[in-house]
């Protein structure tokens, strides 16, 4: 085990697959000299050189196709696209080539390829650069959507994506690049997808997350623990497709309250169709009807005060399980 | 000597009968699509590539066995000019489980990935990219194979033509840009839509760029040649503007108010497959018994092809999610 920050398990993650797989290259804004926006790919340049760390034009859509492109004709490409913002550029590749190449073809093609990008508000980017769209990544059959909450999984999904043969969209939550965390050093650690992680046990109400909502999550429930004498177990969801409902499913009967926490706008968003799971697998055992903690629906506005507002935040999760209880 | 006598003379009988057969079986295949269209047959969106044939002909046959294809909607005559099976291809019109995509790609969508042929793209401009990144694997992995993109004049204002252009250059990558000019773009003249001219698109980003009359297969031929030869020998990519001419409408629920019918006439004077027959019939190497005989064998790979498409069985609905994604054998 080695304490390291989020940034650092992905890029090492990318260094042990590159050395492991010759076919692994890597293309995106900025990834070479300037070392990736969030110094994800920082010094991968210098030791696997141009050919396989490529600095591109900024042509979101376009780097997607070459990618998907270069991903049919044998190899495995990693494309960073600096931001979730930028990636509504290339939705178009997204949905319409790599998620459907596999299924249209019959089979006969598929695109293994990994598309990283950087997610979510709190930074006072303002309200073009600070999107939270796993959800929305998650609604189209065909991809596999992951977004780490820690180094260790950060390390473990990235690593485990490029032993996918299908489009991968890693999701990094910008507040988790600093963070630190213990992170197993053995070159064939891998997390599985599919399999959400219960980081902590409780018996009284389940929180849900993903991303950087895990956090909030988890500052609540132990606020909820020390102030409101109120046991919640906290679920980590990881990859939001595949998704583990079960996991979500057997708490929610342990404990018959769920909450819900996202950063993403709570008008359609991924926790209505948690919310849903539960209702049509959980009814019975609900004690009270599943609760949502998501970001107002608002552009995230630039003013810090009017940001924080608008974000979901651990108080607002301890009120949402307060008002269970009183109801 | 003219390029009709050049490439007349390399090709030889045998070759250039083999360009006019695939020609007409493509016509008569197209006209066959049309029918069963109109009997509910065939269904959701048809492009007919009646017309046009001189393009697919011309271009597949420059190519290799290893090289890769992504083409259009437009994409019957791609992919029965590569060789893919006429029968799996009209049963993939019908939506059959023997279809080249399995009755789940349609007419825009086909696939034969055996043959390199990696598909019709639906979404106008959306596989330049992909062919640079065809172009782009086959670089890296030090194969000889290059990557042929066939698109329409539709494609240039889109932001993907320039984006995938420029990197293509860039990044030297063996990719051949084939722009099927056939005027319009649904019902827009490509001249209103389009502020310059489109060799000069390519010109502007450093690629060598021809125009050719596309409804003659023998300037296709040779200006697929000189672009298969340019990439090959490691100079990157390479442009070619083909001039053709559908006759038909953009698909089948077009009522044509954009264009009168005297140009569709004046057109059909240039048909690619009368003046291939015409050029064979002037060197000597075809005779009316030899023209019929390949109207007859055509005639005979449609009615076979419509039959085998007819008598295949509907995909299982229990194969509804299959190949959703691709997923480790387990056992
Ligand atoms: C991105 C996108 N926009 C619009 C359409 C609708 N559309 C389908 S074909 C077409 C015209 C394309 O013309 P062109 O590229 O010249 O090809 P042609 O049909 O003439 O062969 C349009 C606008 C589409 N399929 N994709
Ligand atoms: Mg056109």
């Amino acid at each position: 085990m080695v304490e390291m920050r989020m940034r650092d398990a992905l890029r090492e993650a990318l260094r042990e697959e590159m050395i492991r797989d010759e076919t692994i290259f890597l293309m995106g804004e900025d990834i070479g000299a300037y070392g990736g926006s969030y110094a994800v790919t920082k010094g991968l340049l210098e030791e696997f050189g141009e050919e396989r760390v490529i600095d591109t034009p900024i042509a979101e859509s376009g780097i997607v196709g070459v990618g998907i492109g270069a991903a049919m004709g044998g190899l495995h490409p990693m494309v960073e696209l600096m931001t979730i913002n930028f990636s509504f550029l290339a939705l178009d590749q997204i949905v319409n080539s790599a998620a459907k190449l596999h299924h249209m073809s019959n089979g006969q093609i598929h695109v293994p390829l990994v598309i990283r990008m950087a997610s979510g508000g709190g930074s006072q980017l303002g309200a073009t650069h600070s999107h939270s769209l796993e959800g929305l990544y998650a609604h189209f059959p065909g991809l596999k959507v992951v977004c780490p909450s820690s180094s260790a999984d950060a390390k473990g999904l990235l690593k485990r994506a490029f032993r996918d043969q299908n489009t991968v969209i890693f999701i990094e939550h910008t507040a988790n690049y600093t963070l630190k965390g213990e992170v197993p050093d053995d070159p064939d650690y891998l997390v599985e997808f599919g399999v959400a992680n219960v980081l902590r046990e409780g018996s009284d109400v389940t929180i849900v997350g993903y991303s950087g909502s895990v956090h909030q999550a988890m500052r609540a429930a132990e606020m909820l623990e020390t102030q409101e004498e109120i046991s919640a177990e906290v679920i980590d969801l990881r990859t939001l497709r595949p998704l583990d409902m079960d996991t979500v499913i057997a708490s929610v009967k342990k404990t018959n309250r769920a909450v819900i926490v996202e950063d993403d706008w709570l008008f359609g968003g991924f926790g209505g169709e948690l919310s849903a799971q539960i209702m049509e697998r959980a009814f019975d055992w609900l004690d009270a009807p599943v609760a949502r903690v998501s970001c107002k629906d608002v552009p995230l506005p630039y003013n810090r005060n009017l940001e924080f507002a608008a974000l979901p935040s651990e108080e607002d999760v301890v009120e949402a399980v307060l008002r269970m209880f009183k109801e | 000597m003219t390029t009709e006598t050049t490439a007349r003379e390399t090709l030889g009988a045998e070759r250039l009968g083999m360009f006019l057969y695939q020609m007409m079986l493509i016509r008569r295949f197209e006209e066959k699509c049309g029918e069963l269209y109109t009997k509910g047959k065939v269904r959701g969106f048809l492009h007919l590539y009646t017309g046009q044939e001189a393009c697919a002909v011309g271009m597949m046959a420059t190519l290799d066995e290893h090289d890769k294809i992504v083409t259009h909607y437009r994409d019957h005559g791609h992919a029965l000019a590569r060789g893919l099976d006429p029968n799996r291809v009209m049963a993939e019109l019908c939506g059959k489980a023997t279809g080249v995509s399995g009755g789940r790609g349609g007419s825009m969508h086909l696939y034969d990935v055996s043959k390199g042929f990696l598909g019709g793209y639906a979404i106008v401009a959306a596989h330049l990219p992909l062919a640079v990144g065809l172009g782009m694997a086959a670089r890296m992995k030090k194969e000889d194979s290059l990557a042929l993109c066939v698109f329409g004049d539709g494609s240039v204002g889109e932001g993907e033509f320039h984006e995938s252009l420029n990197m293509s250059v860039l990044w030297k990558t063996p990719t051949i840009f084939f722009c099927e000019n056939n005027l319009y773009g649904m019902g827009v003249p490509f001249k209103e839509s389009l502020s310059t001219e489109i060799p000069k698109l390519a010109a502007a980003y450093n690629m060598p760029a021809v125009s050719v009359d596309g409804m003659d297969v023998l300037a296709v031929y040779e200006a697929m040649q000189k672009a298969v030869a340019h990439c090959r020998a490691g100079n990157g990519p390479y442009f070619i503007e083909a001039m053709t001419y559908r006759y038909r409408g953009h698909s089948m629920s077009d009522p044509e108010l954009y264009r009168l019918k005297d140009e569709v006439d004046q057109y059909r004077k240039q048909d690619c497959i009368d003046r291939l027959k015409a050029t064979m019939q002037t060197a000597g190497y075809l005779s009316e018994a030899q023209f019929h005989e390949l109207t007859e064998r055509v005639e005979q790979v449609v009615h076979d092809a419509a039959e085998f498409a007819e008598n295949s069985p509907q995909p299982g609905l229990d194969t509804l999610f299959d190949h959703l994604t691709k997923e480790p054998a387990h056992g």
